[in-house]
Parts: C-alpha cells; sequence; structure tokens
C-alpha cells in the first residue's frame, strides 16, 4: 500500500476524481502554475491543463462566486481558500448563495461547489493564519462541513464531496498535513508513514461523509473530537493511563449522531474537544446532542477543552493551543467528577 | 479649491416640493455615437461610455449607426411585451394593496430594458436577472399563472412557498434563480460563462444589476474575474437614478458614468438611452456578438428611471419630487416606441388601446386562474412537511427529525 502524507493524499483525490470528471475544476489563489501554498494541487495544471487547474485573482467572494456559477453550468468546481482565515469575504456567497440556492429555487437548481481551505493553528501563523471557523458553517443550512484528521480519510473524504451534489466546506487542519502531531511542538516531527491511516490507496475510494469514526475504542470514557486534536486525544488518554473511547467526528454537519450517543451511553463518561475557541464553538452543539440523548447515561458533567476566547496569538501559540497538558486536566476532570 | 479637506455628501438635484432637475444627465443626441466593430480594442472606445448611445429622436425617427434596422413585426411584437409586463405589473400592485399578496415591485419605465435585451439575446444564453427583469420572465415563456403562483407562496409555486414574491426563477428557460441579495447574481453569471468558454460552447450570459448595487464588493469581484478570463458575459447596470431612498450618487454616479465602471480593467462599457427599445436591442447584440466571437465581456449601463416605488413597501413622495418621472428627458420606453411605430406607420392609438384592453383581460383571468392553487386565506394550501425537502439533495436524519417534530405538533 503506498504511503501518503496527507497534502499527498489530497492531491491524489483531485487527481482521480478529475481524471474520471472532466467536468471537475479547480480554481483558487496559487493553485495552478505552483500548484498552491500547501502544494496540494502541484502537477494538476501540467497534466489537466489552465482550463481545469485555474490560478484566480486574490478575491475570496470572487473564487466562491464564480465557482457557484460554473457549477450551474454543469461543472464540479473545486475552490480552494488558501487559508480558512480568508474565507470571510466569500462569507455571503457561502450563506446566501451556495447553501440556499436549491431549496430557495425549489430543487431546479443547485451547485455542487467544493470548498477546500486550510485550518488550524500550530505553525506560527498568528491570529491570521491558524484560525478554526468550522463552527460558522456548520449553523448554516444547506452546507456540509468536513474536517479530516489523517491521510486516508482526508482523500476519501474528499472525493466524496466532490461528488456530491451538496454544497461542501472542506477543512484541512494544516498542522497534521505532514504528519501526525501529539501536541508536543518540541518533540522532533513524526511523519504519516508511520502512522497506519498513511497508507492510502492509489485509485478510486471514498469514505462516505456524515459518518464518524471510533478511533479507539474504549469503556471509561469518550472523547469526541476531530481534525488535529483526534492526535492529542490520543496522547492526552494514554498520559492519563485512561481507556477512552476516541471518535473522529470528520463530518461536523449533518452529524452521525448514533455513533456519538451509543459510546456515551456506553460509558457514561464523555469529554468534547476542538481547536476553535470555546464559545459557541462546534462543542456547544455536541454537548447539547450528547446532554439530550445521553443525560440519564452521564456521571459526570460533560467537559470541554477547546481553544480561548481569544484570537490566535503569535507569540503565545502553545499557551492558546489545546495541548496535551489541558488536555490531561480536562480527563481528569472528567474521570474525577462523582 | 479649499485649504482644508472636506467630506463630500451627495445630494440629489431635488427633493420633495423642488422641481425635478435632470441637468446632470449627459445626453448626447440621437445617432450621435459611432458604432465601433466587435474586434475594437476597449481604448478606442472608451467615449462610449461617456457618451449617450440614443437611436431614436425627439420625433420618434430612428437614426444613426446604432439603429437595429428590425422589422416592424418584431418592434410590435416588442411592444406587446412591454405592455404585458406593465399591465401585469399594474394588476399584481393592485393585488398587493388588496392584501392578496405580502409584497411587490414593479419594472415600471424600465421595460425595455428586460424585453429589448431578451429578445436579442438567443434562448440558450443564461440570464441571472435582478428584481425587476419580470419582463425577462415573460418573454422566454414563463406562464402569467406561474408568475403569480410564485407570488401567492401556493401549491402551484415554483419556489415551494420559500421565496418573497417575486423571486422567481426559470430553469427551463435558461433564467437563474433571484436571491433577494444584491449582487450575488453577478459572480455567479461570470463563473457560468467561464464555463461555457471552458465546455467550448457559444452561450453567453447576461447580468442585471442596479447603479446602487454596482457598490457592492461582488460587482466588483464579478468585473475583474470578468476581465481577467475574457468571459462571454454581458454586464448590465440599470441606472433608474433611485436606490430605494439614496440617487445615483450615492454609488459613485457623480464622478463618472457607471458604464465606465470597467474601463480600467479594458472592459468595454456602452452608456446606452436605456428607455430607447432599439438603442438596448442593438447594444446588447453588439455587446453578445463580441462576447460569443471571445472578444470578452461588456458593461452596458442603462440610463433610465425607476416610474414607481422601490416596492410595495416603500413610498417615494418621502424623498423625490412626486412628478419626477414626468419630467426625465428620457421619457416612458413604452411611449417612445409606440409612438416610432406609429410615426412609421406601423401601429396606432387604437391598436394599442385595444392591446392593453387584451392584456387586462388576459392578466385577471390568469389571476382568477392562480388563485385555484390556493391564496394567503384558501387552500389548497402547500404541505408544511416540504419545508424540509430541498436543503440537501437527501434529507439528513436531523432534518427528518426536525419534521417529524413538526408534524407531530400540526395534528
Amino acid at each position: 500500500m503506498p504511503q501518503m502524507n496527507m497534502i499527498e493524499a489530497i492531491r491524489s483525490g483531485l487527481d482521480v476524481v478529475m481524471t474520471r470528471d472532466s467536468n471537475t475544476v479547480i480554481l483558487g489563489e496559487d493553485v495552478g502554475y505552483f500548484g498552491g501554498v500547501f502544494r496540494c494541487t502541484d502537477g494538476l495544471q501540467r497534466k489537466f491543463g489552465e482550463h481545469r487547474v485555474i490560478d484566480a485573482p486574490i478575491a475570496e467572494g470572487g473564487i466562491i462566486g464564480t465557482a457557484i456559477g460554473m457549477g450551474v453550468n454543469g461543472l464540479r468546481p473545486v475552490a480552494e481558500i488558501q487559508f480558512a482565515d480568508y474565507i470571510y469575504p466569500g462569507f455571503d456567497q457561502v450563506v446566501s448563495e451556495l447553501g440556499r440556492l436549491r431549496y430557495r429555487s425549489g430543487g431546479d437548481f443547485f451547485s455542487p461547489v467544493t470548498i477546500r481551505t486550510p485550518c488550524g493553528g500550530g505553525i506560527r501563523g498568528g491570529q491570521t493564519h491558524s484560525q478554526s471557523p468550522e463552527a460558522i458553517f456548520t449553523h448554516i443550512s444547506g452546507i456540509k462541513t468536513v474536517m479530516p484528521s489523517n491521510p486516508y480519510d482526508a482523500k476519501g473524504l474528499l472525493i466524496s464531496s466532490i461528488e456530491s451534489d451538496d454544497p461542501v466546506i472542506f477543512f484541512e487542519p494544516k498542522r497534521i498535513y505532514n504528519g501526525p502531531f501529539d501536541g508536543d511542538p518540541d518533540k522532533p516531527a513524526v511523519p504519516w508513514t508511520s502512522h497506519p491511516k498513511g497508507e492510502v490507496p492509489n485509485g478510486y475510494y471514498t469514505v462516505p461523509l456524515g459518518s464518524a469514526e471510533i478511533v479507539e475504542s474504549g469503556d471509561e470514557l469518550t472523547i469526541i473530537t476531530y481534525g488535529t486534536l483526534v492526535h492529542i486525544a490520543q496522547a492526552a488518554a494514554a498520559l492519563v493511563g485512561v481507556n477512552a473511547e476516541i471518535i473522529d467526528v470528520r463530518t461536523l454537519a449533518p452529524l452521525d449522531t448514533r455513533t456519538l450517543t451509543e459510546s456515551v451511553k456506553k460509558t457514561g463518561r464523555c469529554l468534547i474537544a476542538h481547536e476553535a475557541t470555546r464559545y459557541s464553538g462546534f462543542g456547544a452543539e455536541l454537548t447539547a446532542t450528547v446532554q439530550e440523548e445521553c443525560f440519564y447515561h452521564l456521571e459526570a458533567p460533560i467537559e470541554r477543552v477547546a481553544g480561548w476566547d481569544t484570537p490566535y496569538p503569535h507569540a503565545f501559540e502553545w499557551q492558546y493551543f489545546p495541548g496535551q497538558k489541558r488536555f490531561a486536566a480536562g480527563i481528569r476532570k472528567v474521570m474525577e467528577a462523582k | 479649491m479649499t485649504r482644508k479637506s472636506r467630506l463630500h455628501i451627495p445630494h440629489p438635484s431635488a427633493r420633495p416640493g423642488d422641481k425635478p432637475d435632470f441637468s446632470y444627465l449627459n445626453l448626447s443626441p440621437a445617432g450621435a455615437a459611432d458604432k465601433p466593430a466587435i474586434d475594437v480594442p476597449t481604448r478606442e472606445i472608451e467615449h462610449l461610455s461617456l457618451e449617450l448611445v440614443r437611436v431614436l429622436d425627439d420625433d420618434h425617427h430612428a437614426l444613426g449607426a446604432w439603429n437595429p434596422n428590425l422589422d416592424p413585426e418584431k418592434l410590435q411584437v416588442g411592444l406587446r411585451w412591454m405592455l404585458l409586463n406593465r399591465v401585469f405589473d399594474e394588476r399584481m400592485w393592485q393585488i398587493q394593496r388588496q392584501g392578496k399578496i405580502t409584497f411587490y415591485m414593479q419594472a415600471t419605465g424600465e421595460e425595455a430594458v428586460s424585453i429589448a435585451q431578451g429578445m436579442a439575446l438567443r434562448a440558450g444564453d443564461m440570464c441571472f436577472p435582478s428584481y425587476r427583469n419580470q419582463g425577462l420572465f415573460l418573454l422566454r415563456g414563463t406562464k402569467l399563472v406561474d408568475m403569480m403562483c410564485q407570488c401567492l407562496s401556493n401549491t402551484r409555486d415554483m419556489c415551494k412557498g420559500r421565496q418573497l414574491p417575486v423571486l422567481y426563477h426559470n430553469k427551463d428557460a435558461n433564467i437563474f434563480s433571484l436571491s433577494g441579495n444584491l449582487a450575488t447574481q453577478y459572480p455567479h453569471a461570470v463563473g457560468w460563462a467561464m464555463a461555457s468558454a471552458i465546455k467550448g460552447e457559444d452561450h453567453i450570459a447576461a447580468s442585471w444589476v442596479g447603479d446602487g448595487s454596482t457598490a457592492e464588493a461582488d460587482f466588483h469581484h464579478a468585473i475583474t474575474f470578468a476581465a481577467i478570463y475574457q468571459a462571454p458575459v454581458i454586464l448590465n447596470i440599470v441606472n433608474n437614478q433611485w436606490a430605494i431612498s439614496t440617487f445615483q450618487g450615492f454609488a459613485g454616479g457623480e464622478r463618472r458614468p457607471f458604464a465606465a465602471r470597467g474601463i480600467g480593467l479594458g472592459i468595454p462599457g456602452i452608456r446606452v438611452d436605456g428607455n430607447d427599445f432599439l438603442a438596448v436591442y442593438s447594444a446588447t447584440l453588439w455587446a453578445a456578438d463580441r462576447a460569443r466571437r471571445g472578444g470578452g465581456p461588456t458593461i452596458i449601463e442603462h440610463v433610465t428611471y425607476r416610474g414607481g416605488a422601490h416596492s410595495t413597501s416603500d413610498d417615494p413622495t418621502k424623498y423625490r419630487p412626486k412628478d419626477e418621472w414626468k419630467s426625465f428627458p428620457l421619457g416612458d420606453p413604452v411611449e417612445r416606441l409606440k409612438q416610432h411605430l406609429i410615426v412609421e406607420g406601423h401601429w396606432s392609438d387604437e391598436q394599442h388601446e385595444e392591446v392593453i384592453d387584451e392584456y387586462r383581460v388576459k392578466v385577471l383571468a390568469a389571476w382568477k386562474e392562480a388563485q385555484k392553487f390556493g391564496t394567503m386565506t384558501e387552500g389548497p394550501f402547500l404541505d408544511p412537511s416540504e419545508m424540509f425537502d430541498d436543503v440537501y439533495a437527501d434529507i439528513p436524519p436531523h432534518l427528518e427529525e426536525q419534521r417529524r417534530q413538526m408534524l407531530a405538533l400540526e395534528e
């Protein structure tokens, strides 16, 4: 089985879909000749031509707006927004157009746009290259929101996203592009070759949207998380020595509620974690869902571990990032509660 | 020059009680503007964004290079569609005033834009309209009954009760879904046109915004993308002088005509007499030919006047002279085409009145028919369970659950 990092897996996914469907096009800043600032589209313009891998001007609203028009005209656009922090100029096009078109036209029109965008911190990106704005998008009806945590899922979920007739916001946690990250920035970087999910088939396969994955089985605690924090959760659970069931949400909207709630009903304890800011974060939705479905099975209050409610500070990245220490404290708190 | 900077607050030339004053409009005589070849470089025709392309003169004769020399029969067809648009609007306005629909918007005074442009475009060309383009829907075969049912949000509503009145769409007729947010359709038109070029087709796109909406970021995104990729698209700016209560100066119309918005990007701009059916038709055909043959986008500014209120929720007597439209130097597009046909011997007042009467009957009959599919108070009613459809291609579990919850409460 070939080994790929997340960048190679995403590129492979794009390559596979573009080879199968000549209507698939890519557009975004620096995606063409250069191959993207994170290299996810490297070589694709040489292979598929300038009409299918299109360098765009620096106008995220224009990228998303024109992608919608292309989708209405039968293409299957994959728009790249260079950093999730840059997506806001296109926000109205996502909320008022992309998410509404099928509904408002009684099902007559739709535009199957996938928006790929790198998110998250841990790369010394400061407050404009580190954000995790996924909750802003899960709040929009008509949009699907996806965030993979490893190369295998990244490729399979990306192919499902592009093939979906619904619009998808596909968040790529950039800290784990090149390797899994356990939350300790002082340790040497670990490549994906050391991880089972770094094994990625060359050809076509899908990971279905709307399905969470139990990454580790356990019976003492359920940890619900996604993206980079899946790996921190594993490290923190090992550190504390708790037999945790760790669930990677993978698709935030629509949510695979059953996998989460069945686990919490089994373990009776739940910790919810994300890198994004805590207040009105996606964890609030997860917490409410677990509370509604599992209240009488809970033996402790649901615990949340998240980014602080500040912008992402350049100088205090590791104080901000919900790393192993904060994670472990959260685990102990939920385990000690009577 | 003063010695200090100062904030300039634009003011319209007349407010309620003032004598209307359109001296700010730069008007070229009919027939004066030259008509360039479609492959001419933009820099050689920048003057067309500052002048005014007009064909019909004050005596209703057609003059100059932009005269499309249409058959009288075709002009009669155009006049009839404009009349249907106007009669339809008048009736729907009354219907709203009777409380039978919640909201309406008229195109009064701007009918030439939709009808002449619709006739100059091909059926395969995709339209991304604004909310005063009902003429396009009519012209492309949307039934009066269907438009009325949309305004009623009834069981035959194309939008399944999800949209404010007038936010129509017609996929089969290649007319996009109206949003209600302004200028969002502009980049869609450009993207659609880019896709047409990518696929090697010769269909073009056309879109419309008002003078006010040119201030939106989407307008600027759209013209930038259109210029970069030379997208086959016609980008229309319907300058009807008023954006609700703010005059066109608040969108930057005081300094330079809207037609010149693309000059810095190398997009040709044509400023056209929007109430001159022949000029609008001709400018559109020029831009369409240019786009179809790889010449890229054109911006057309239609200088016209919003003859009515912005919408049924608006009262223009609060912010502009009551009789301002009567003083508008470019008149009324319906009246001007009518008079042109009369002086050419192809129309008469009697014929005109007959058509209006015929359309009033037709529109009234359609209204009676439309109400059979449900009104705001009388059934049949839409099934509320359908409100969960079409959010996604397939209904996800959480929406299925919410539908179940809602239906349980309905019982």
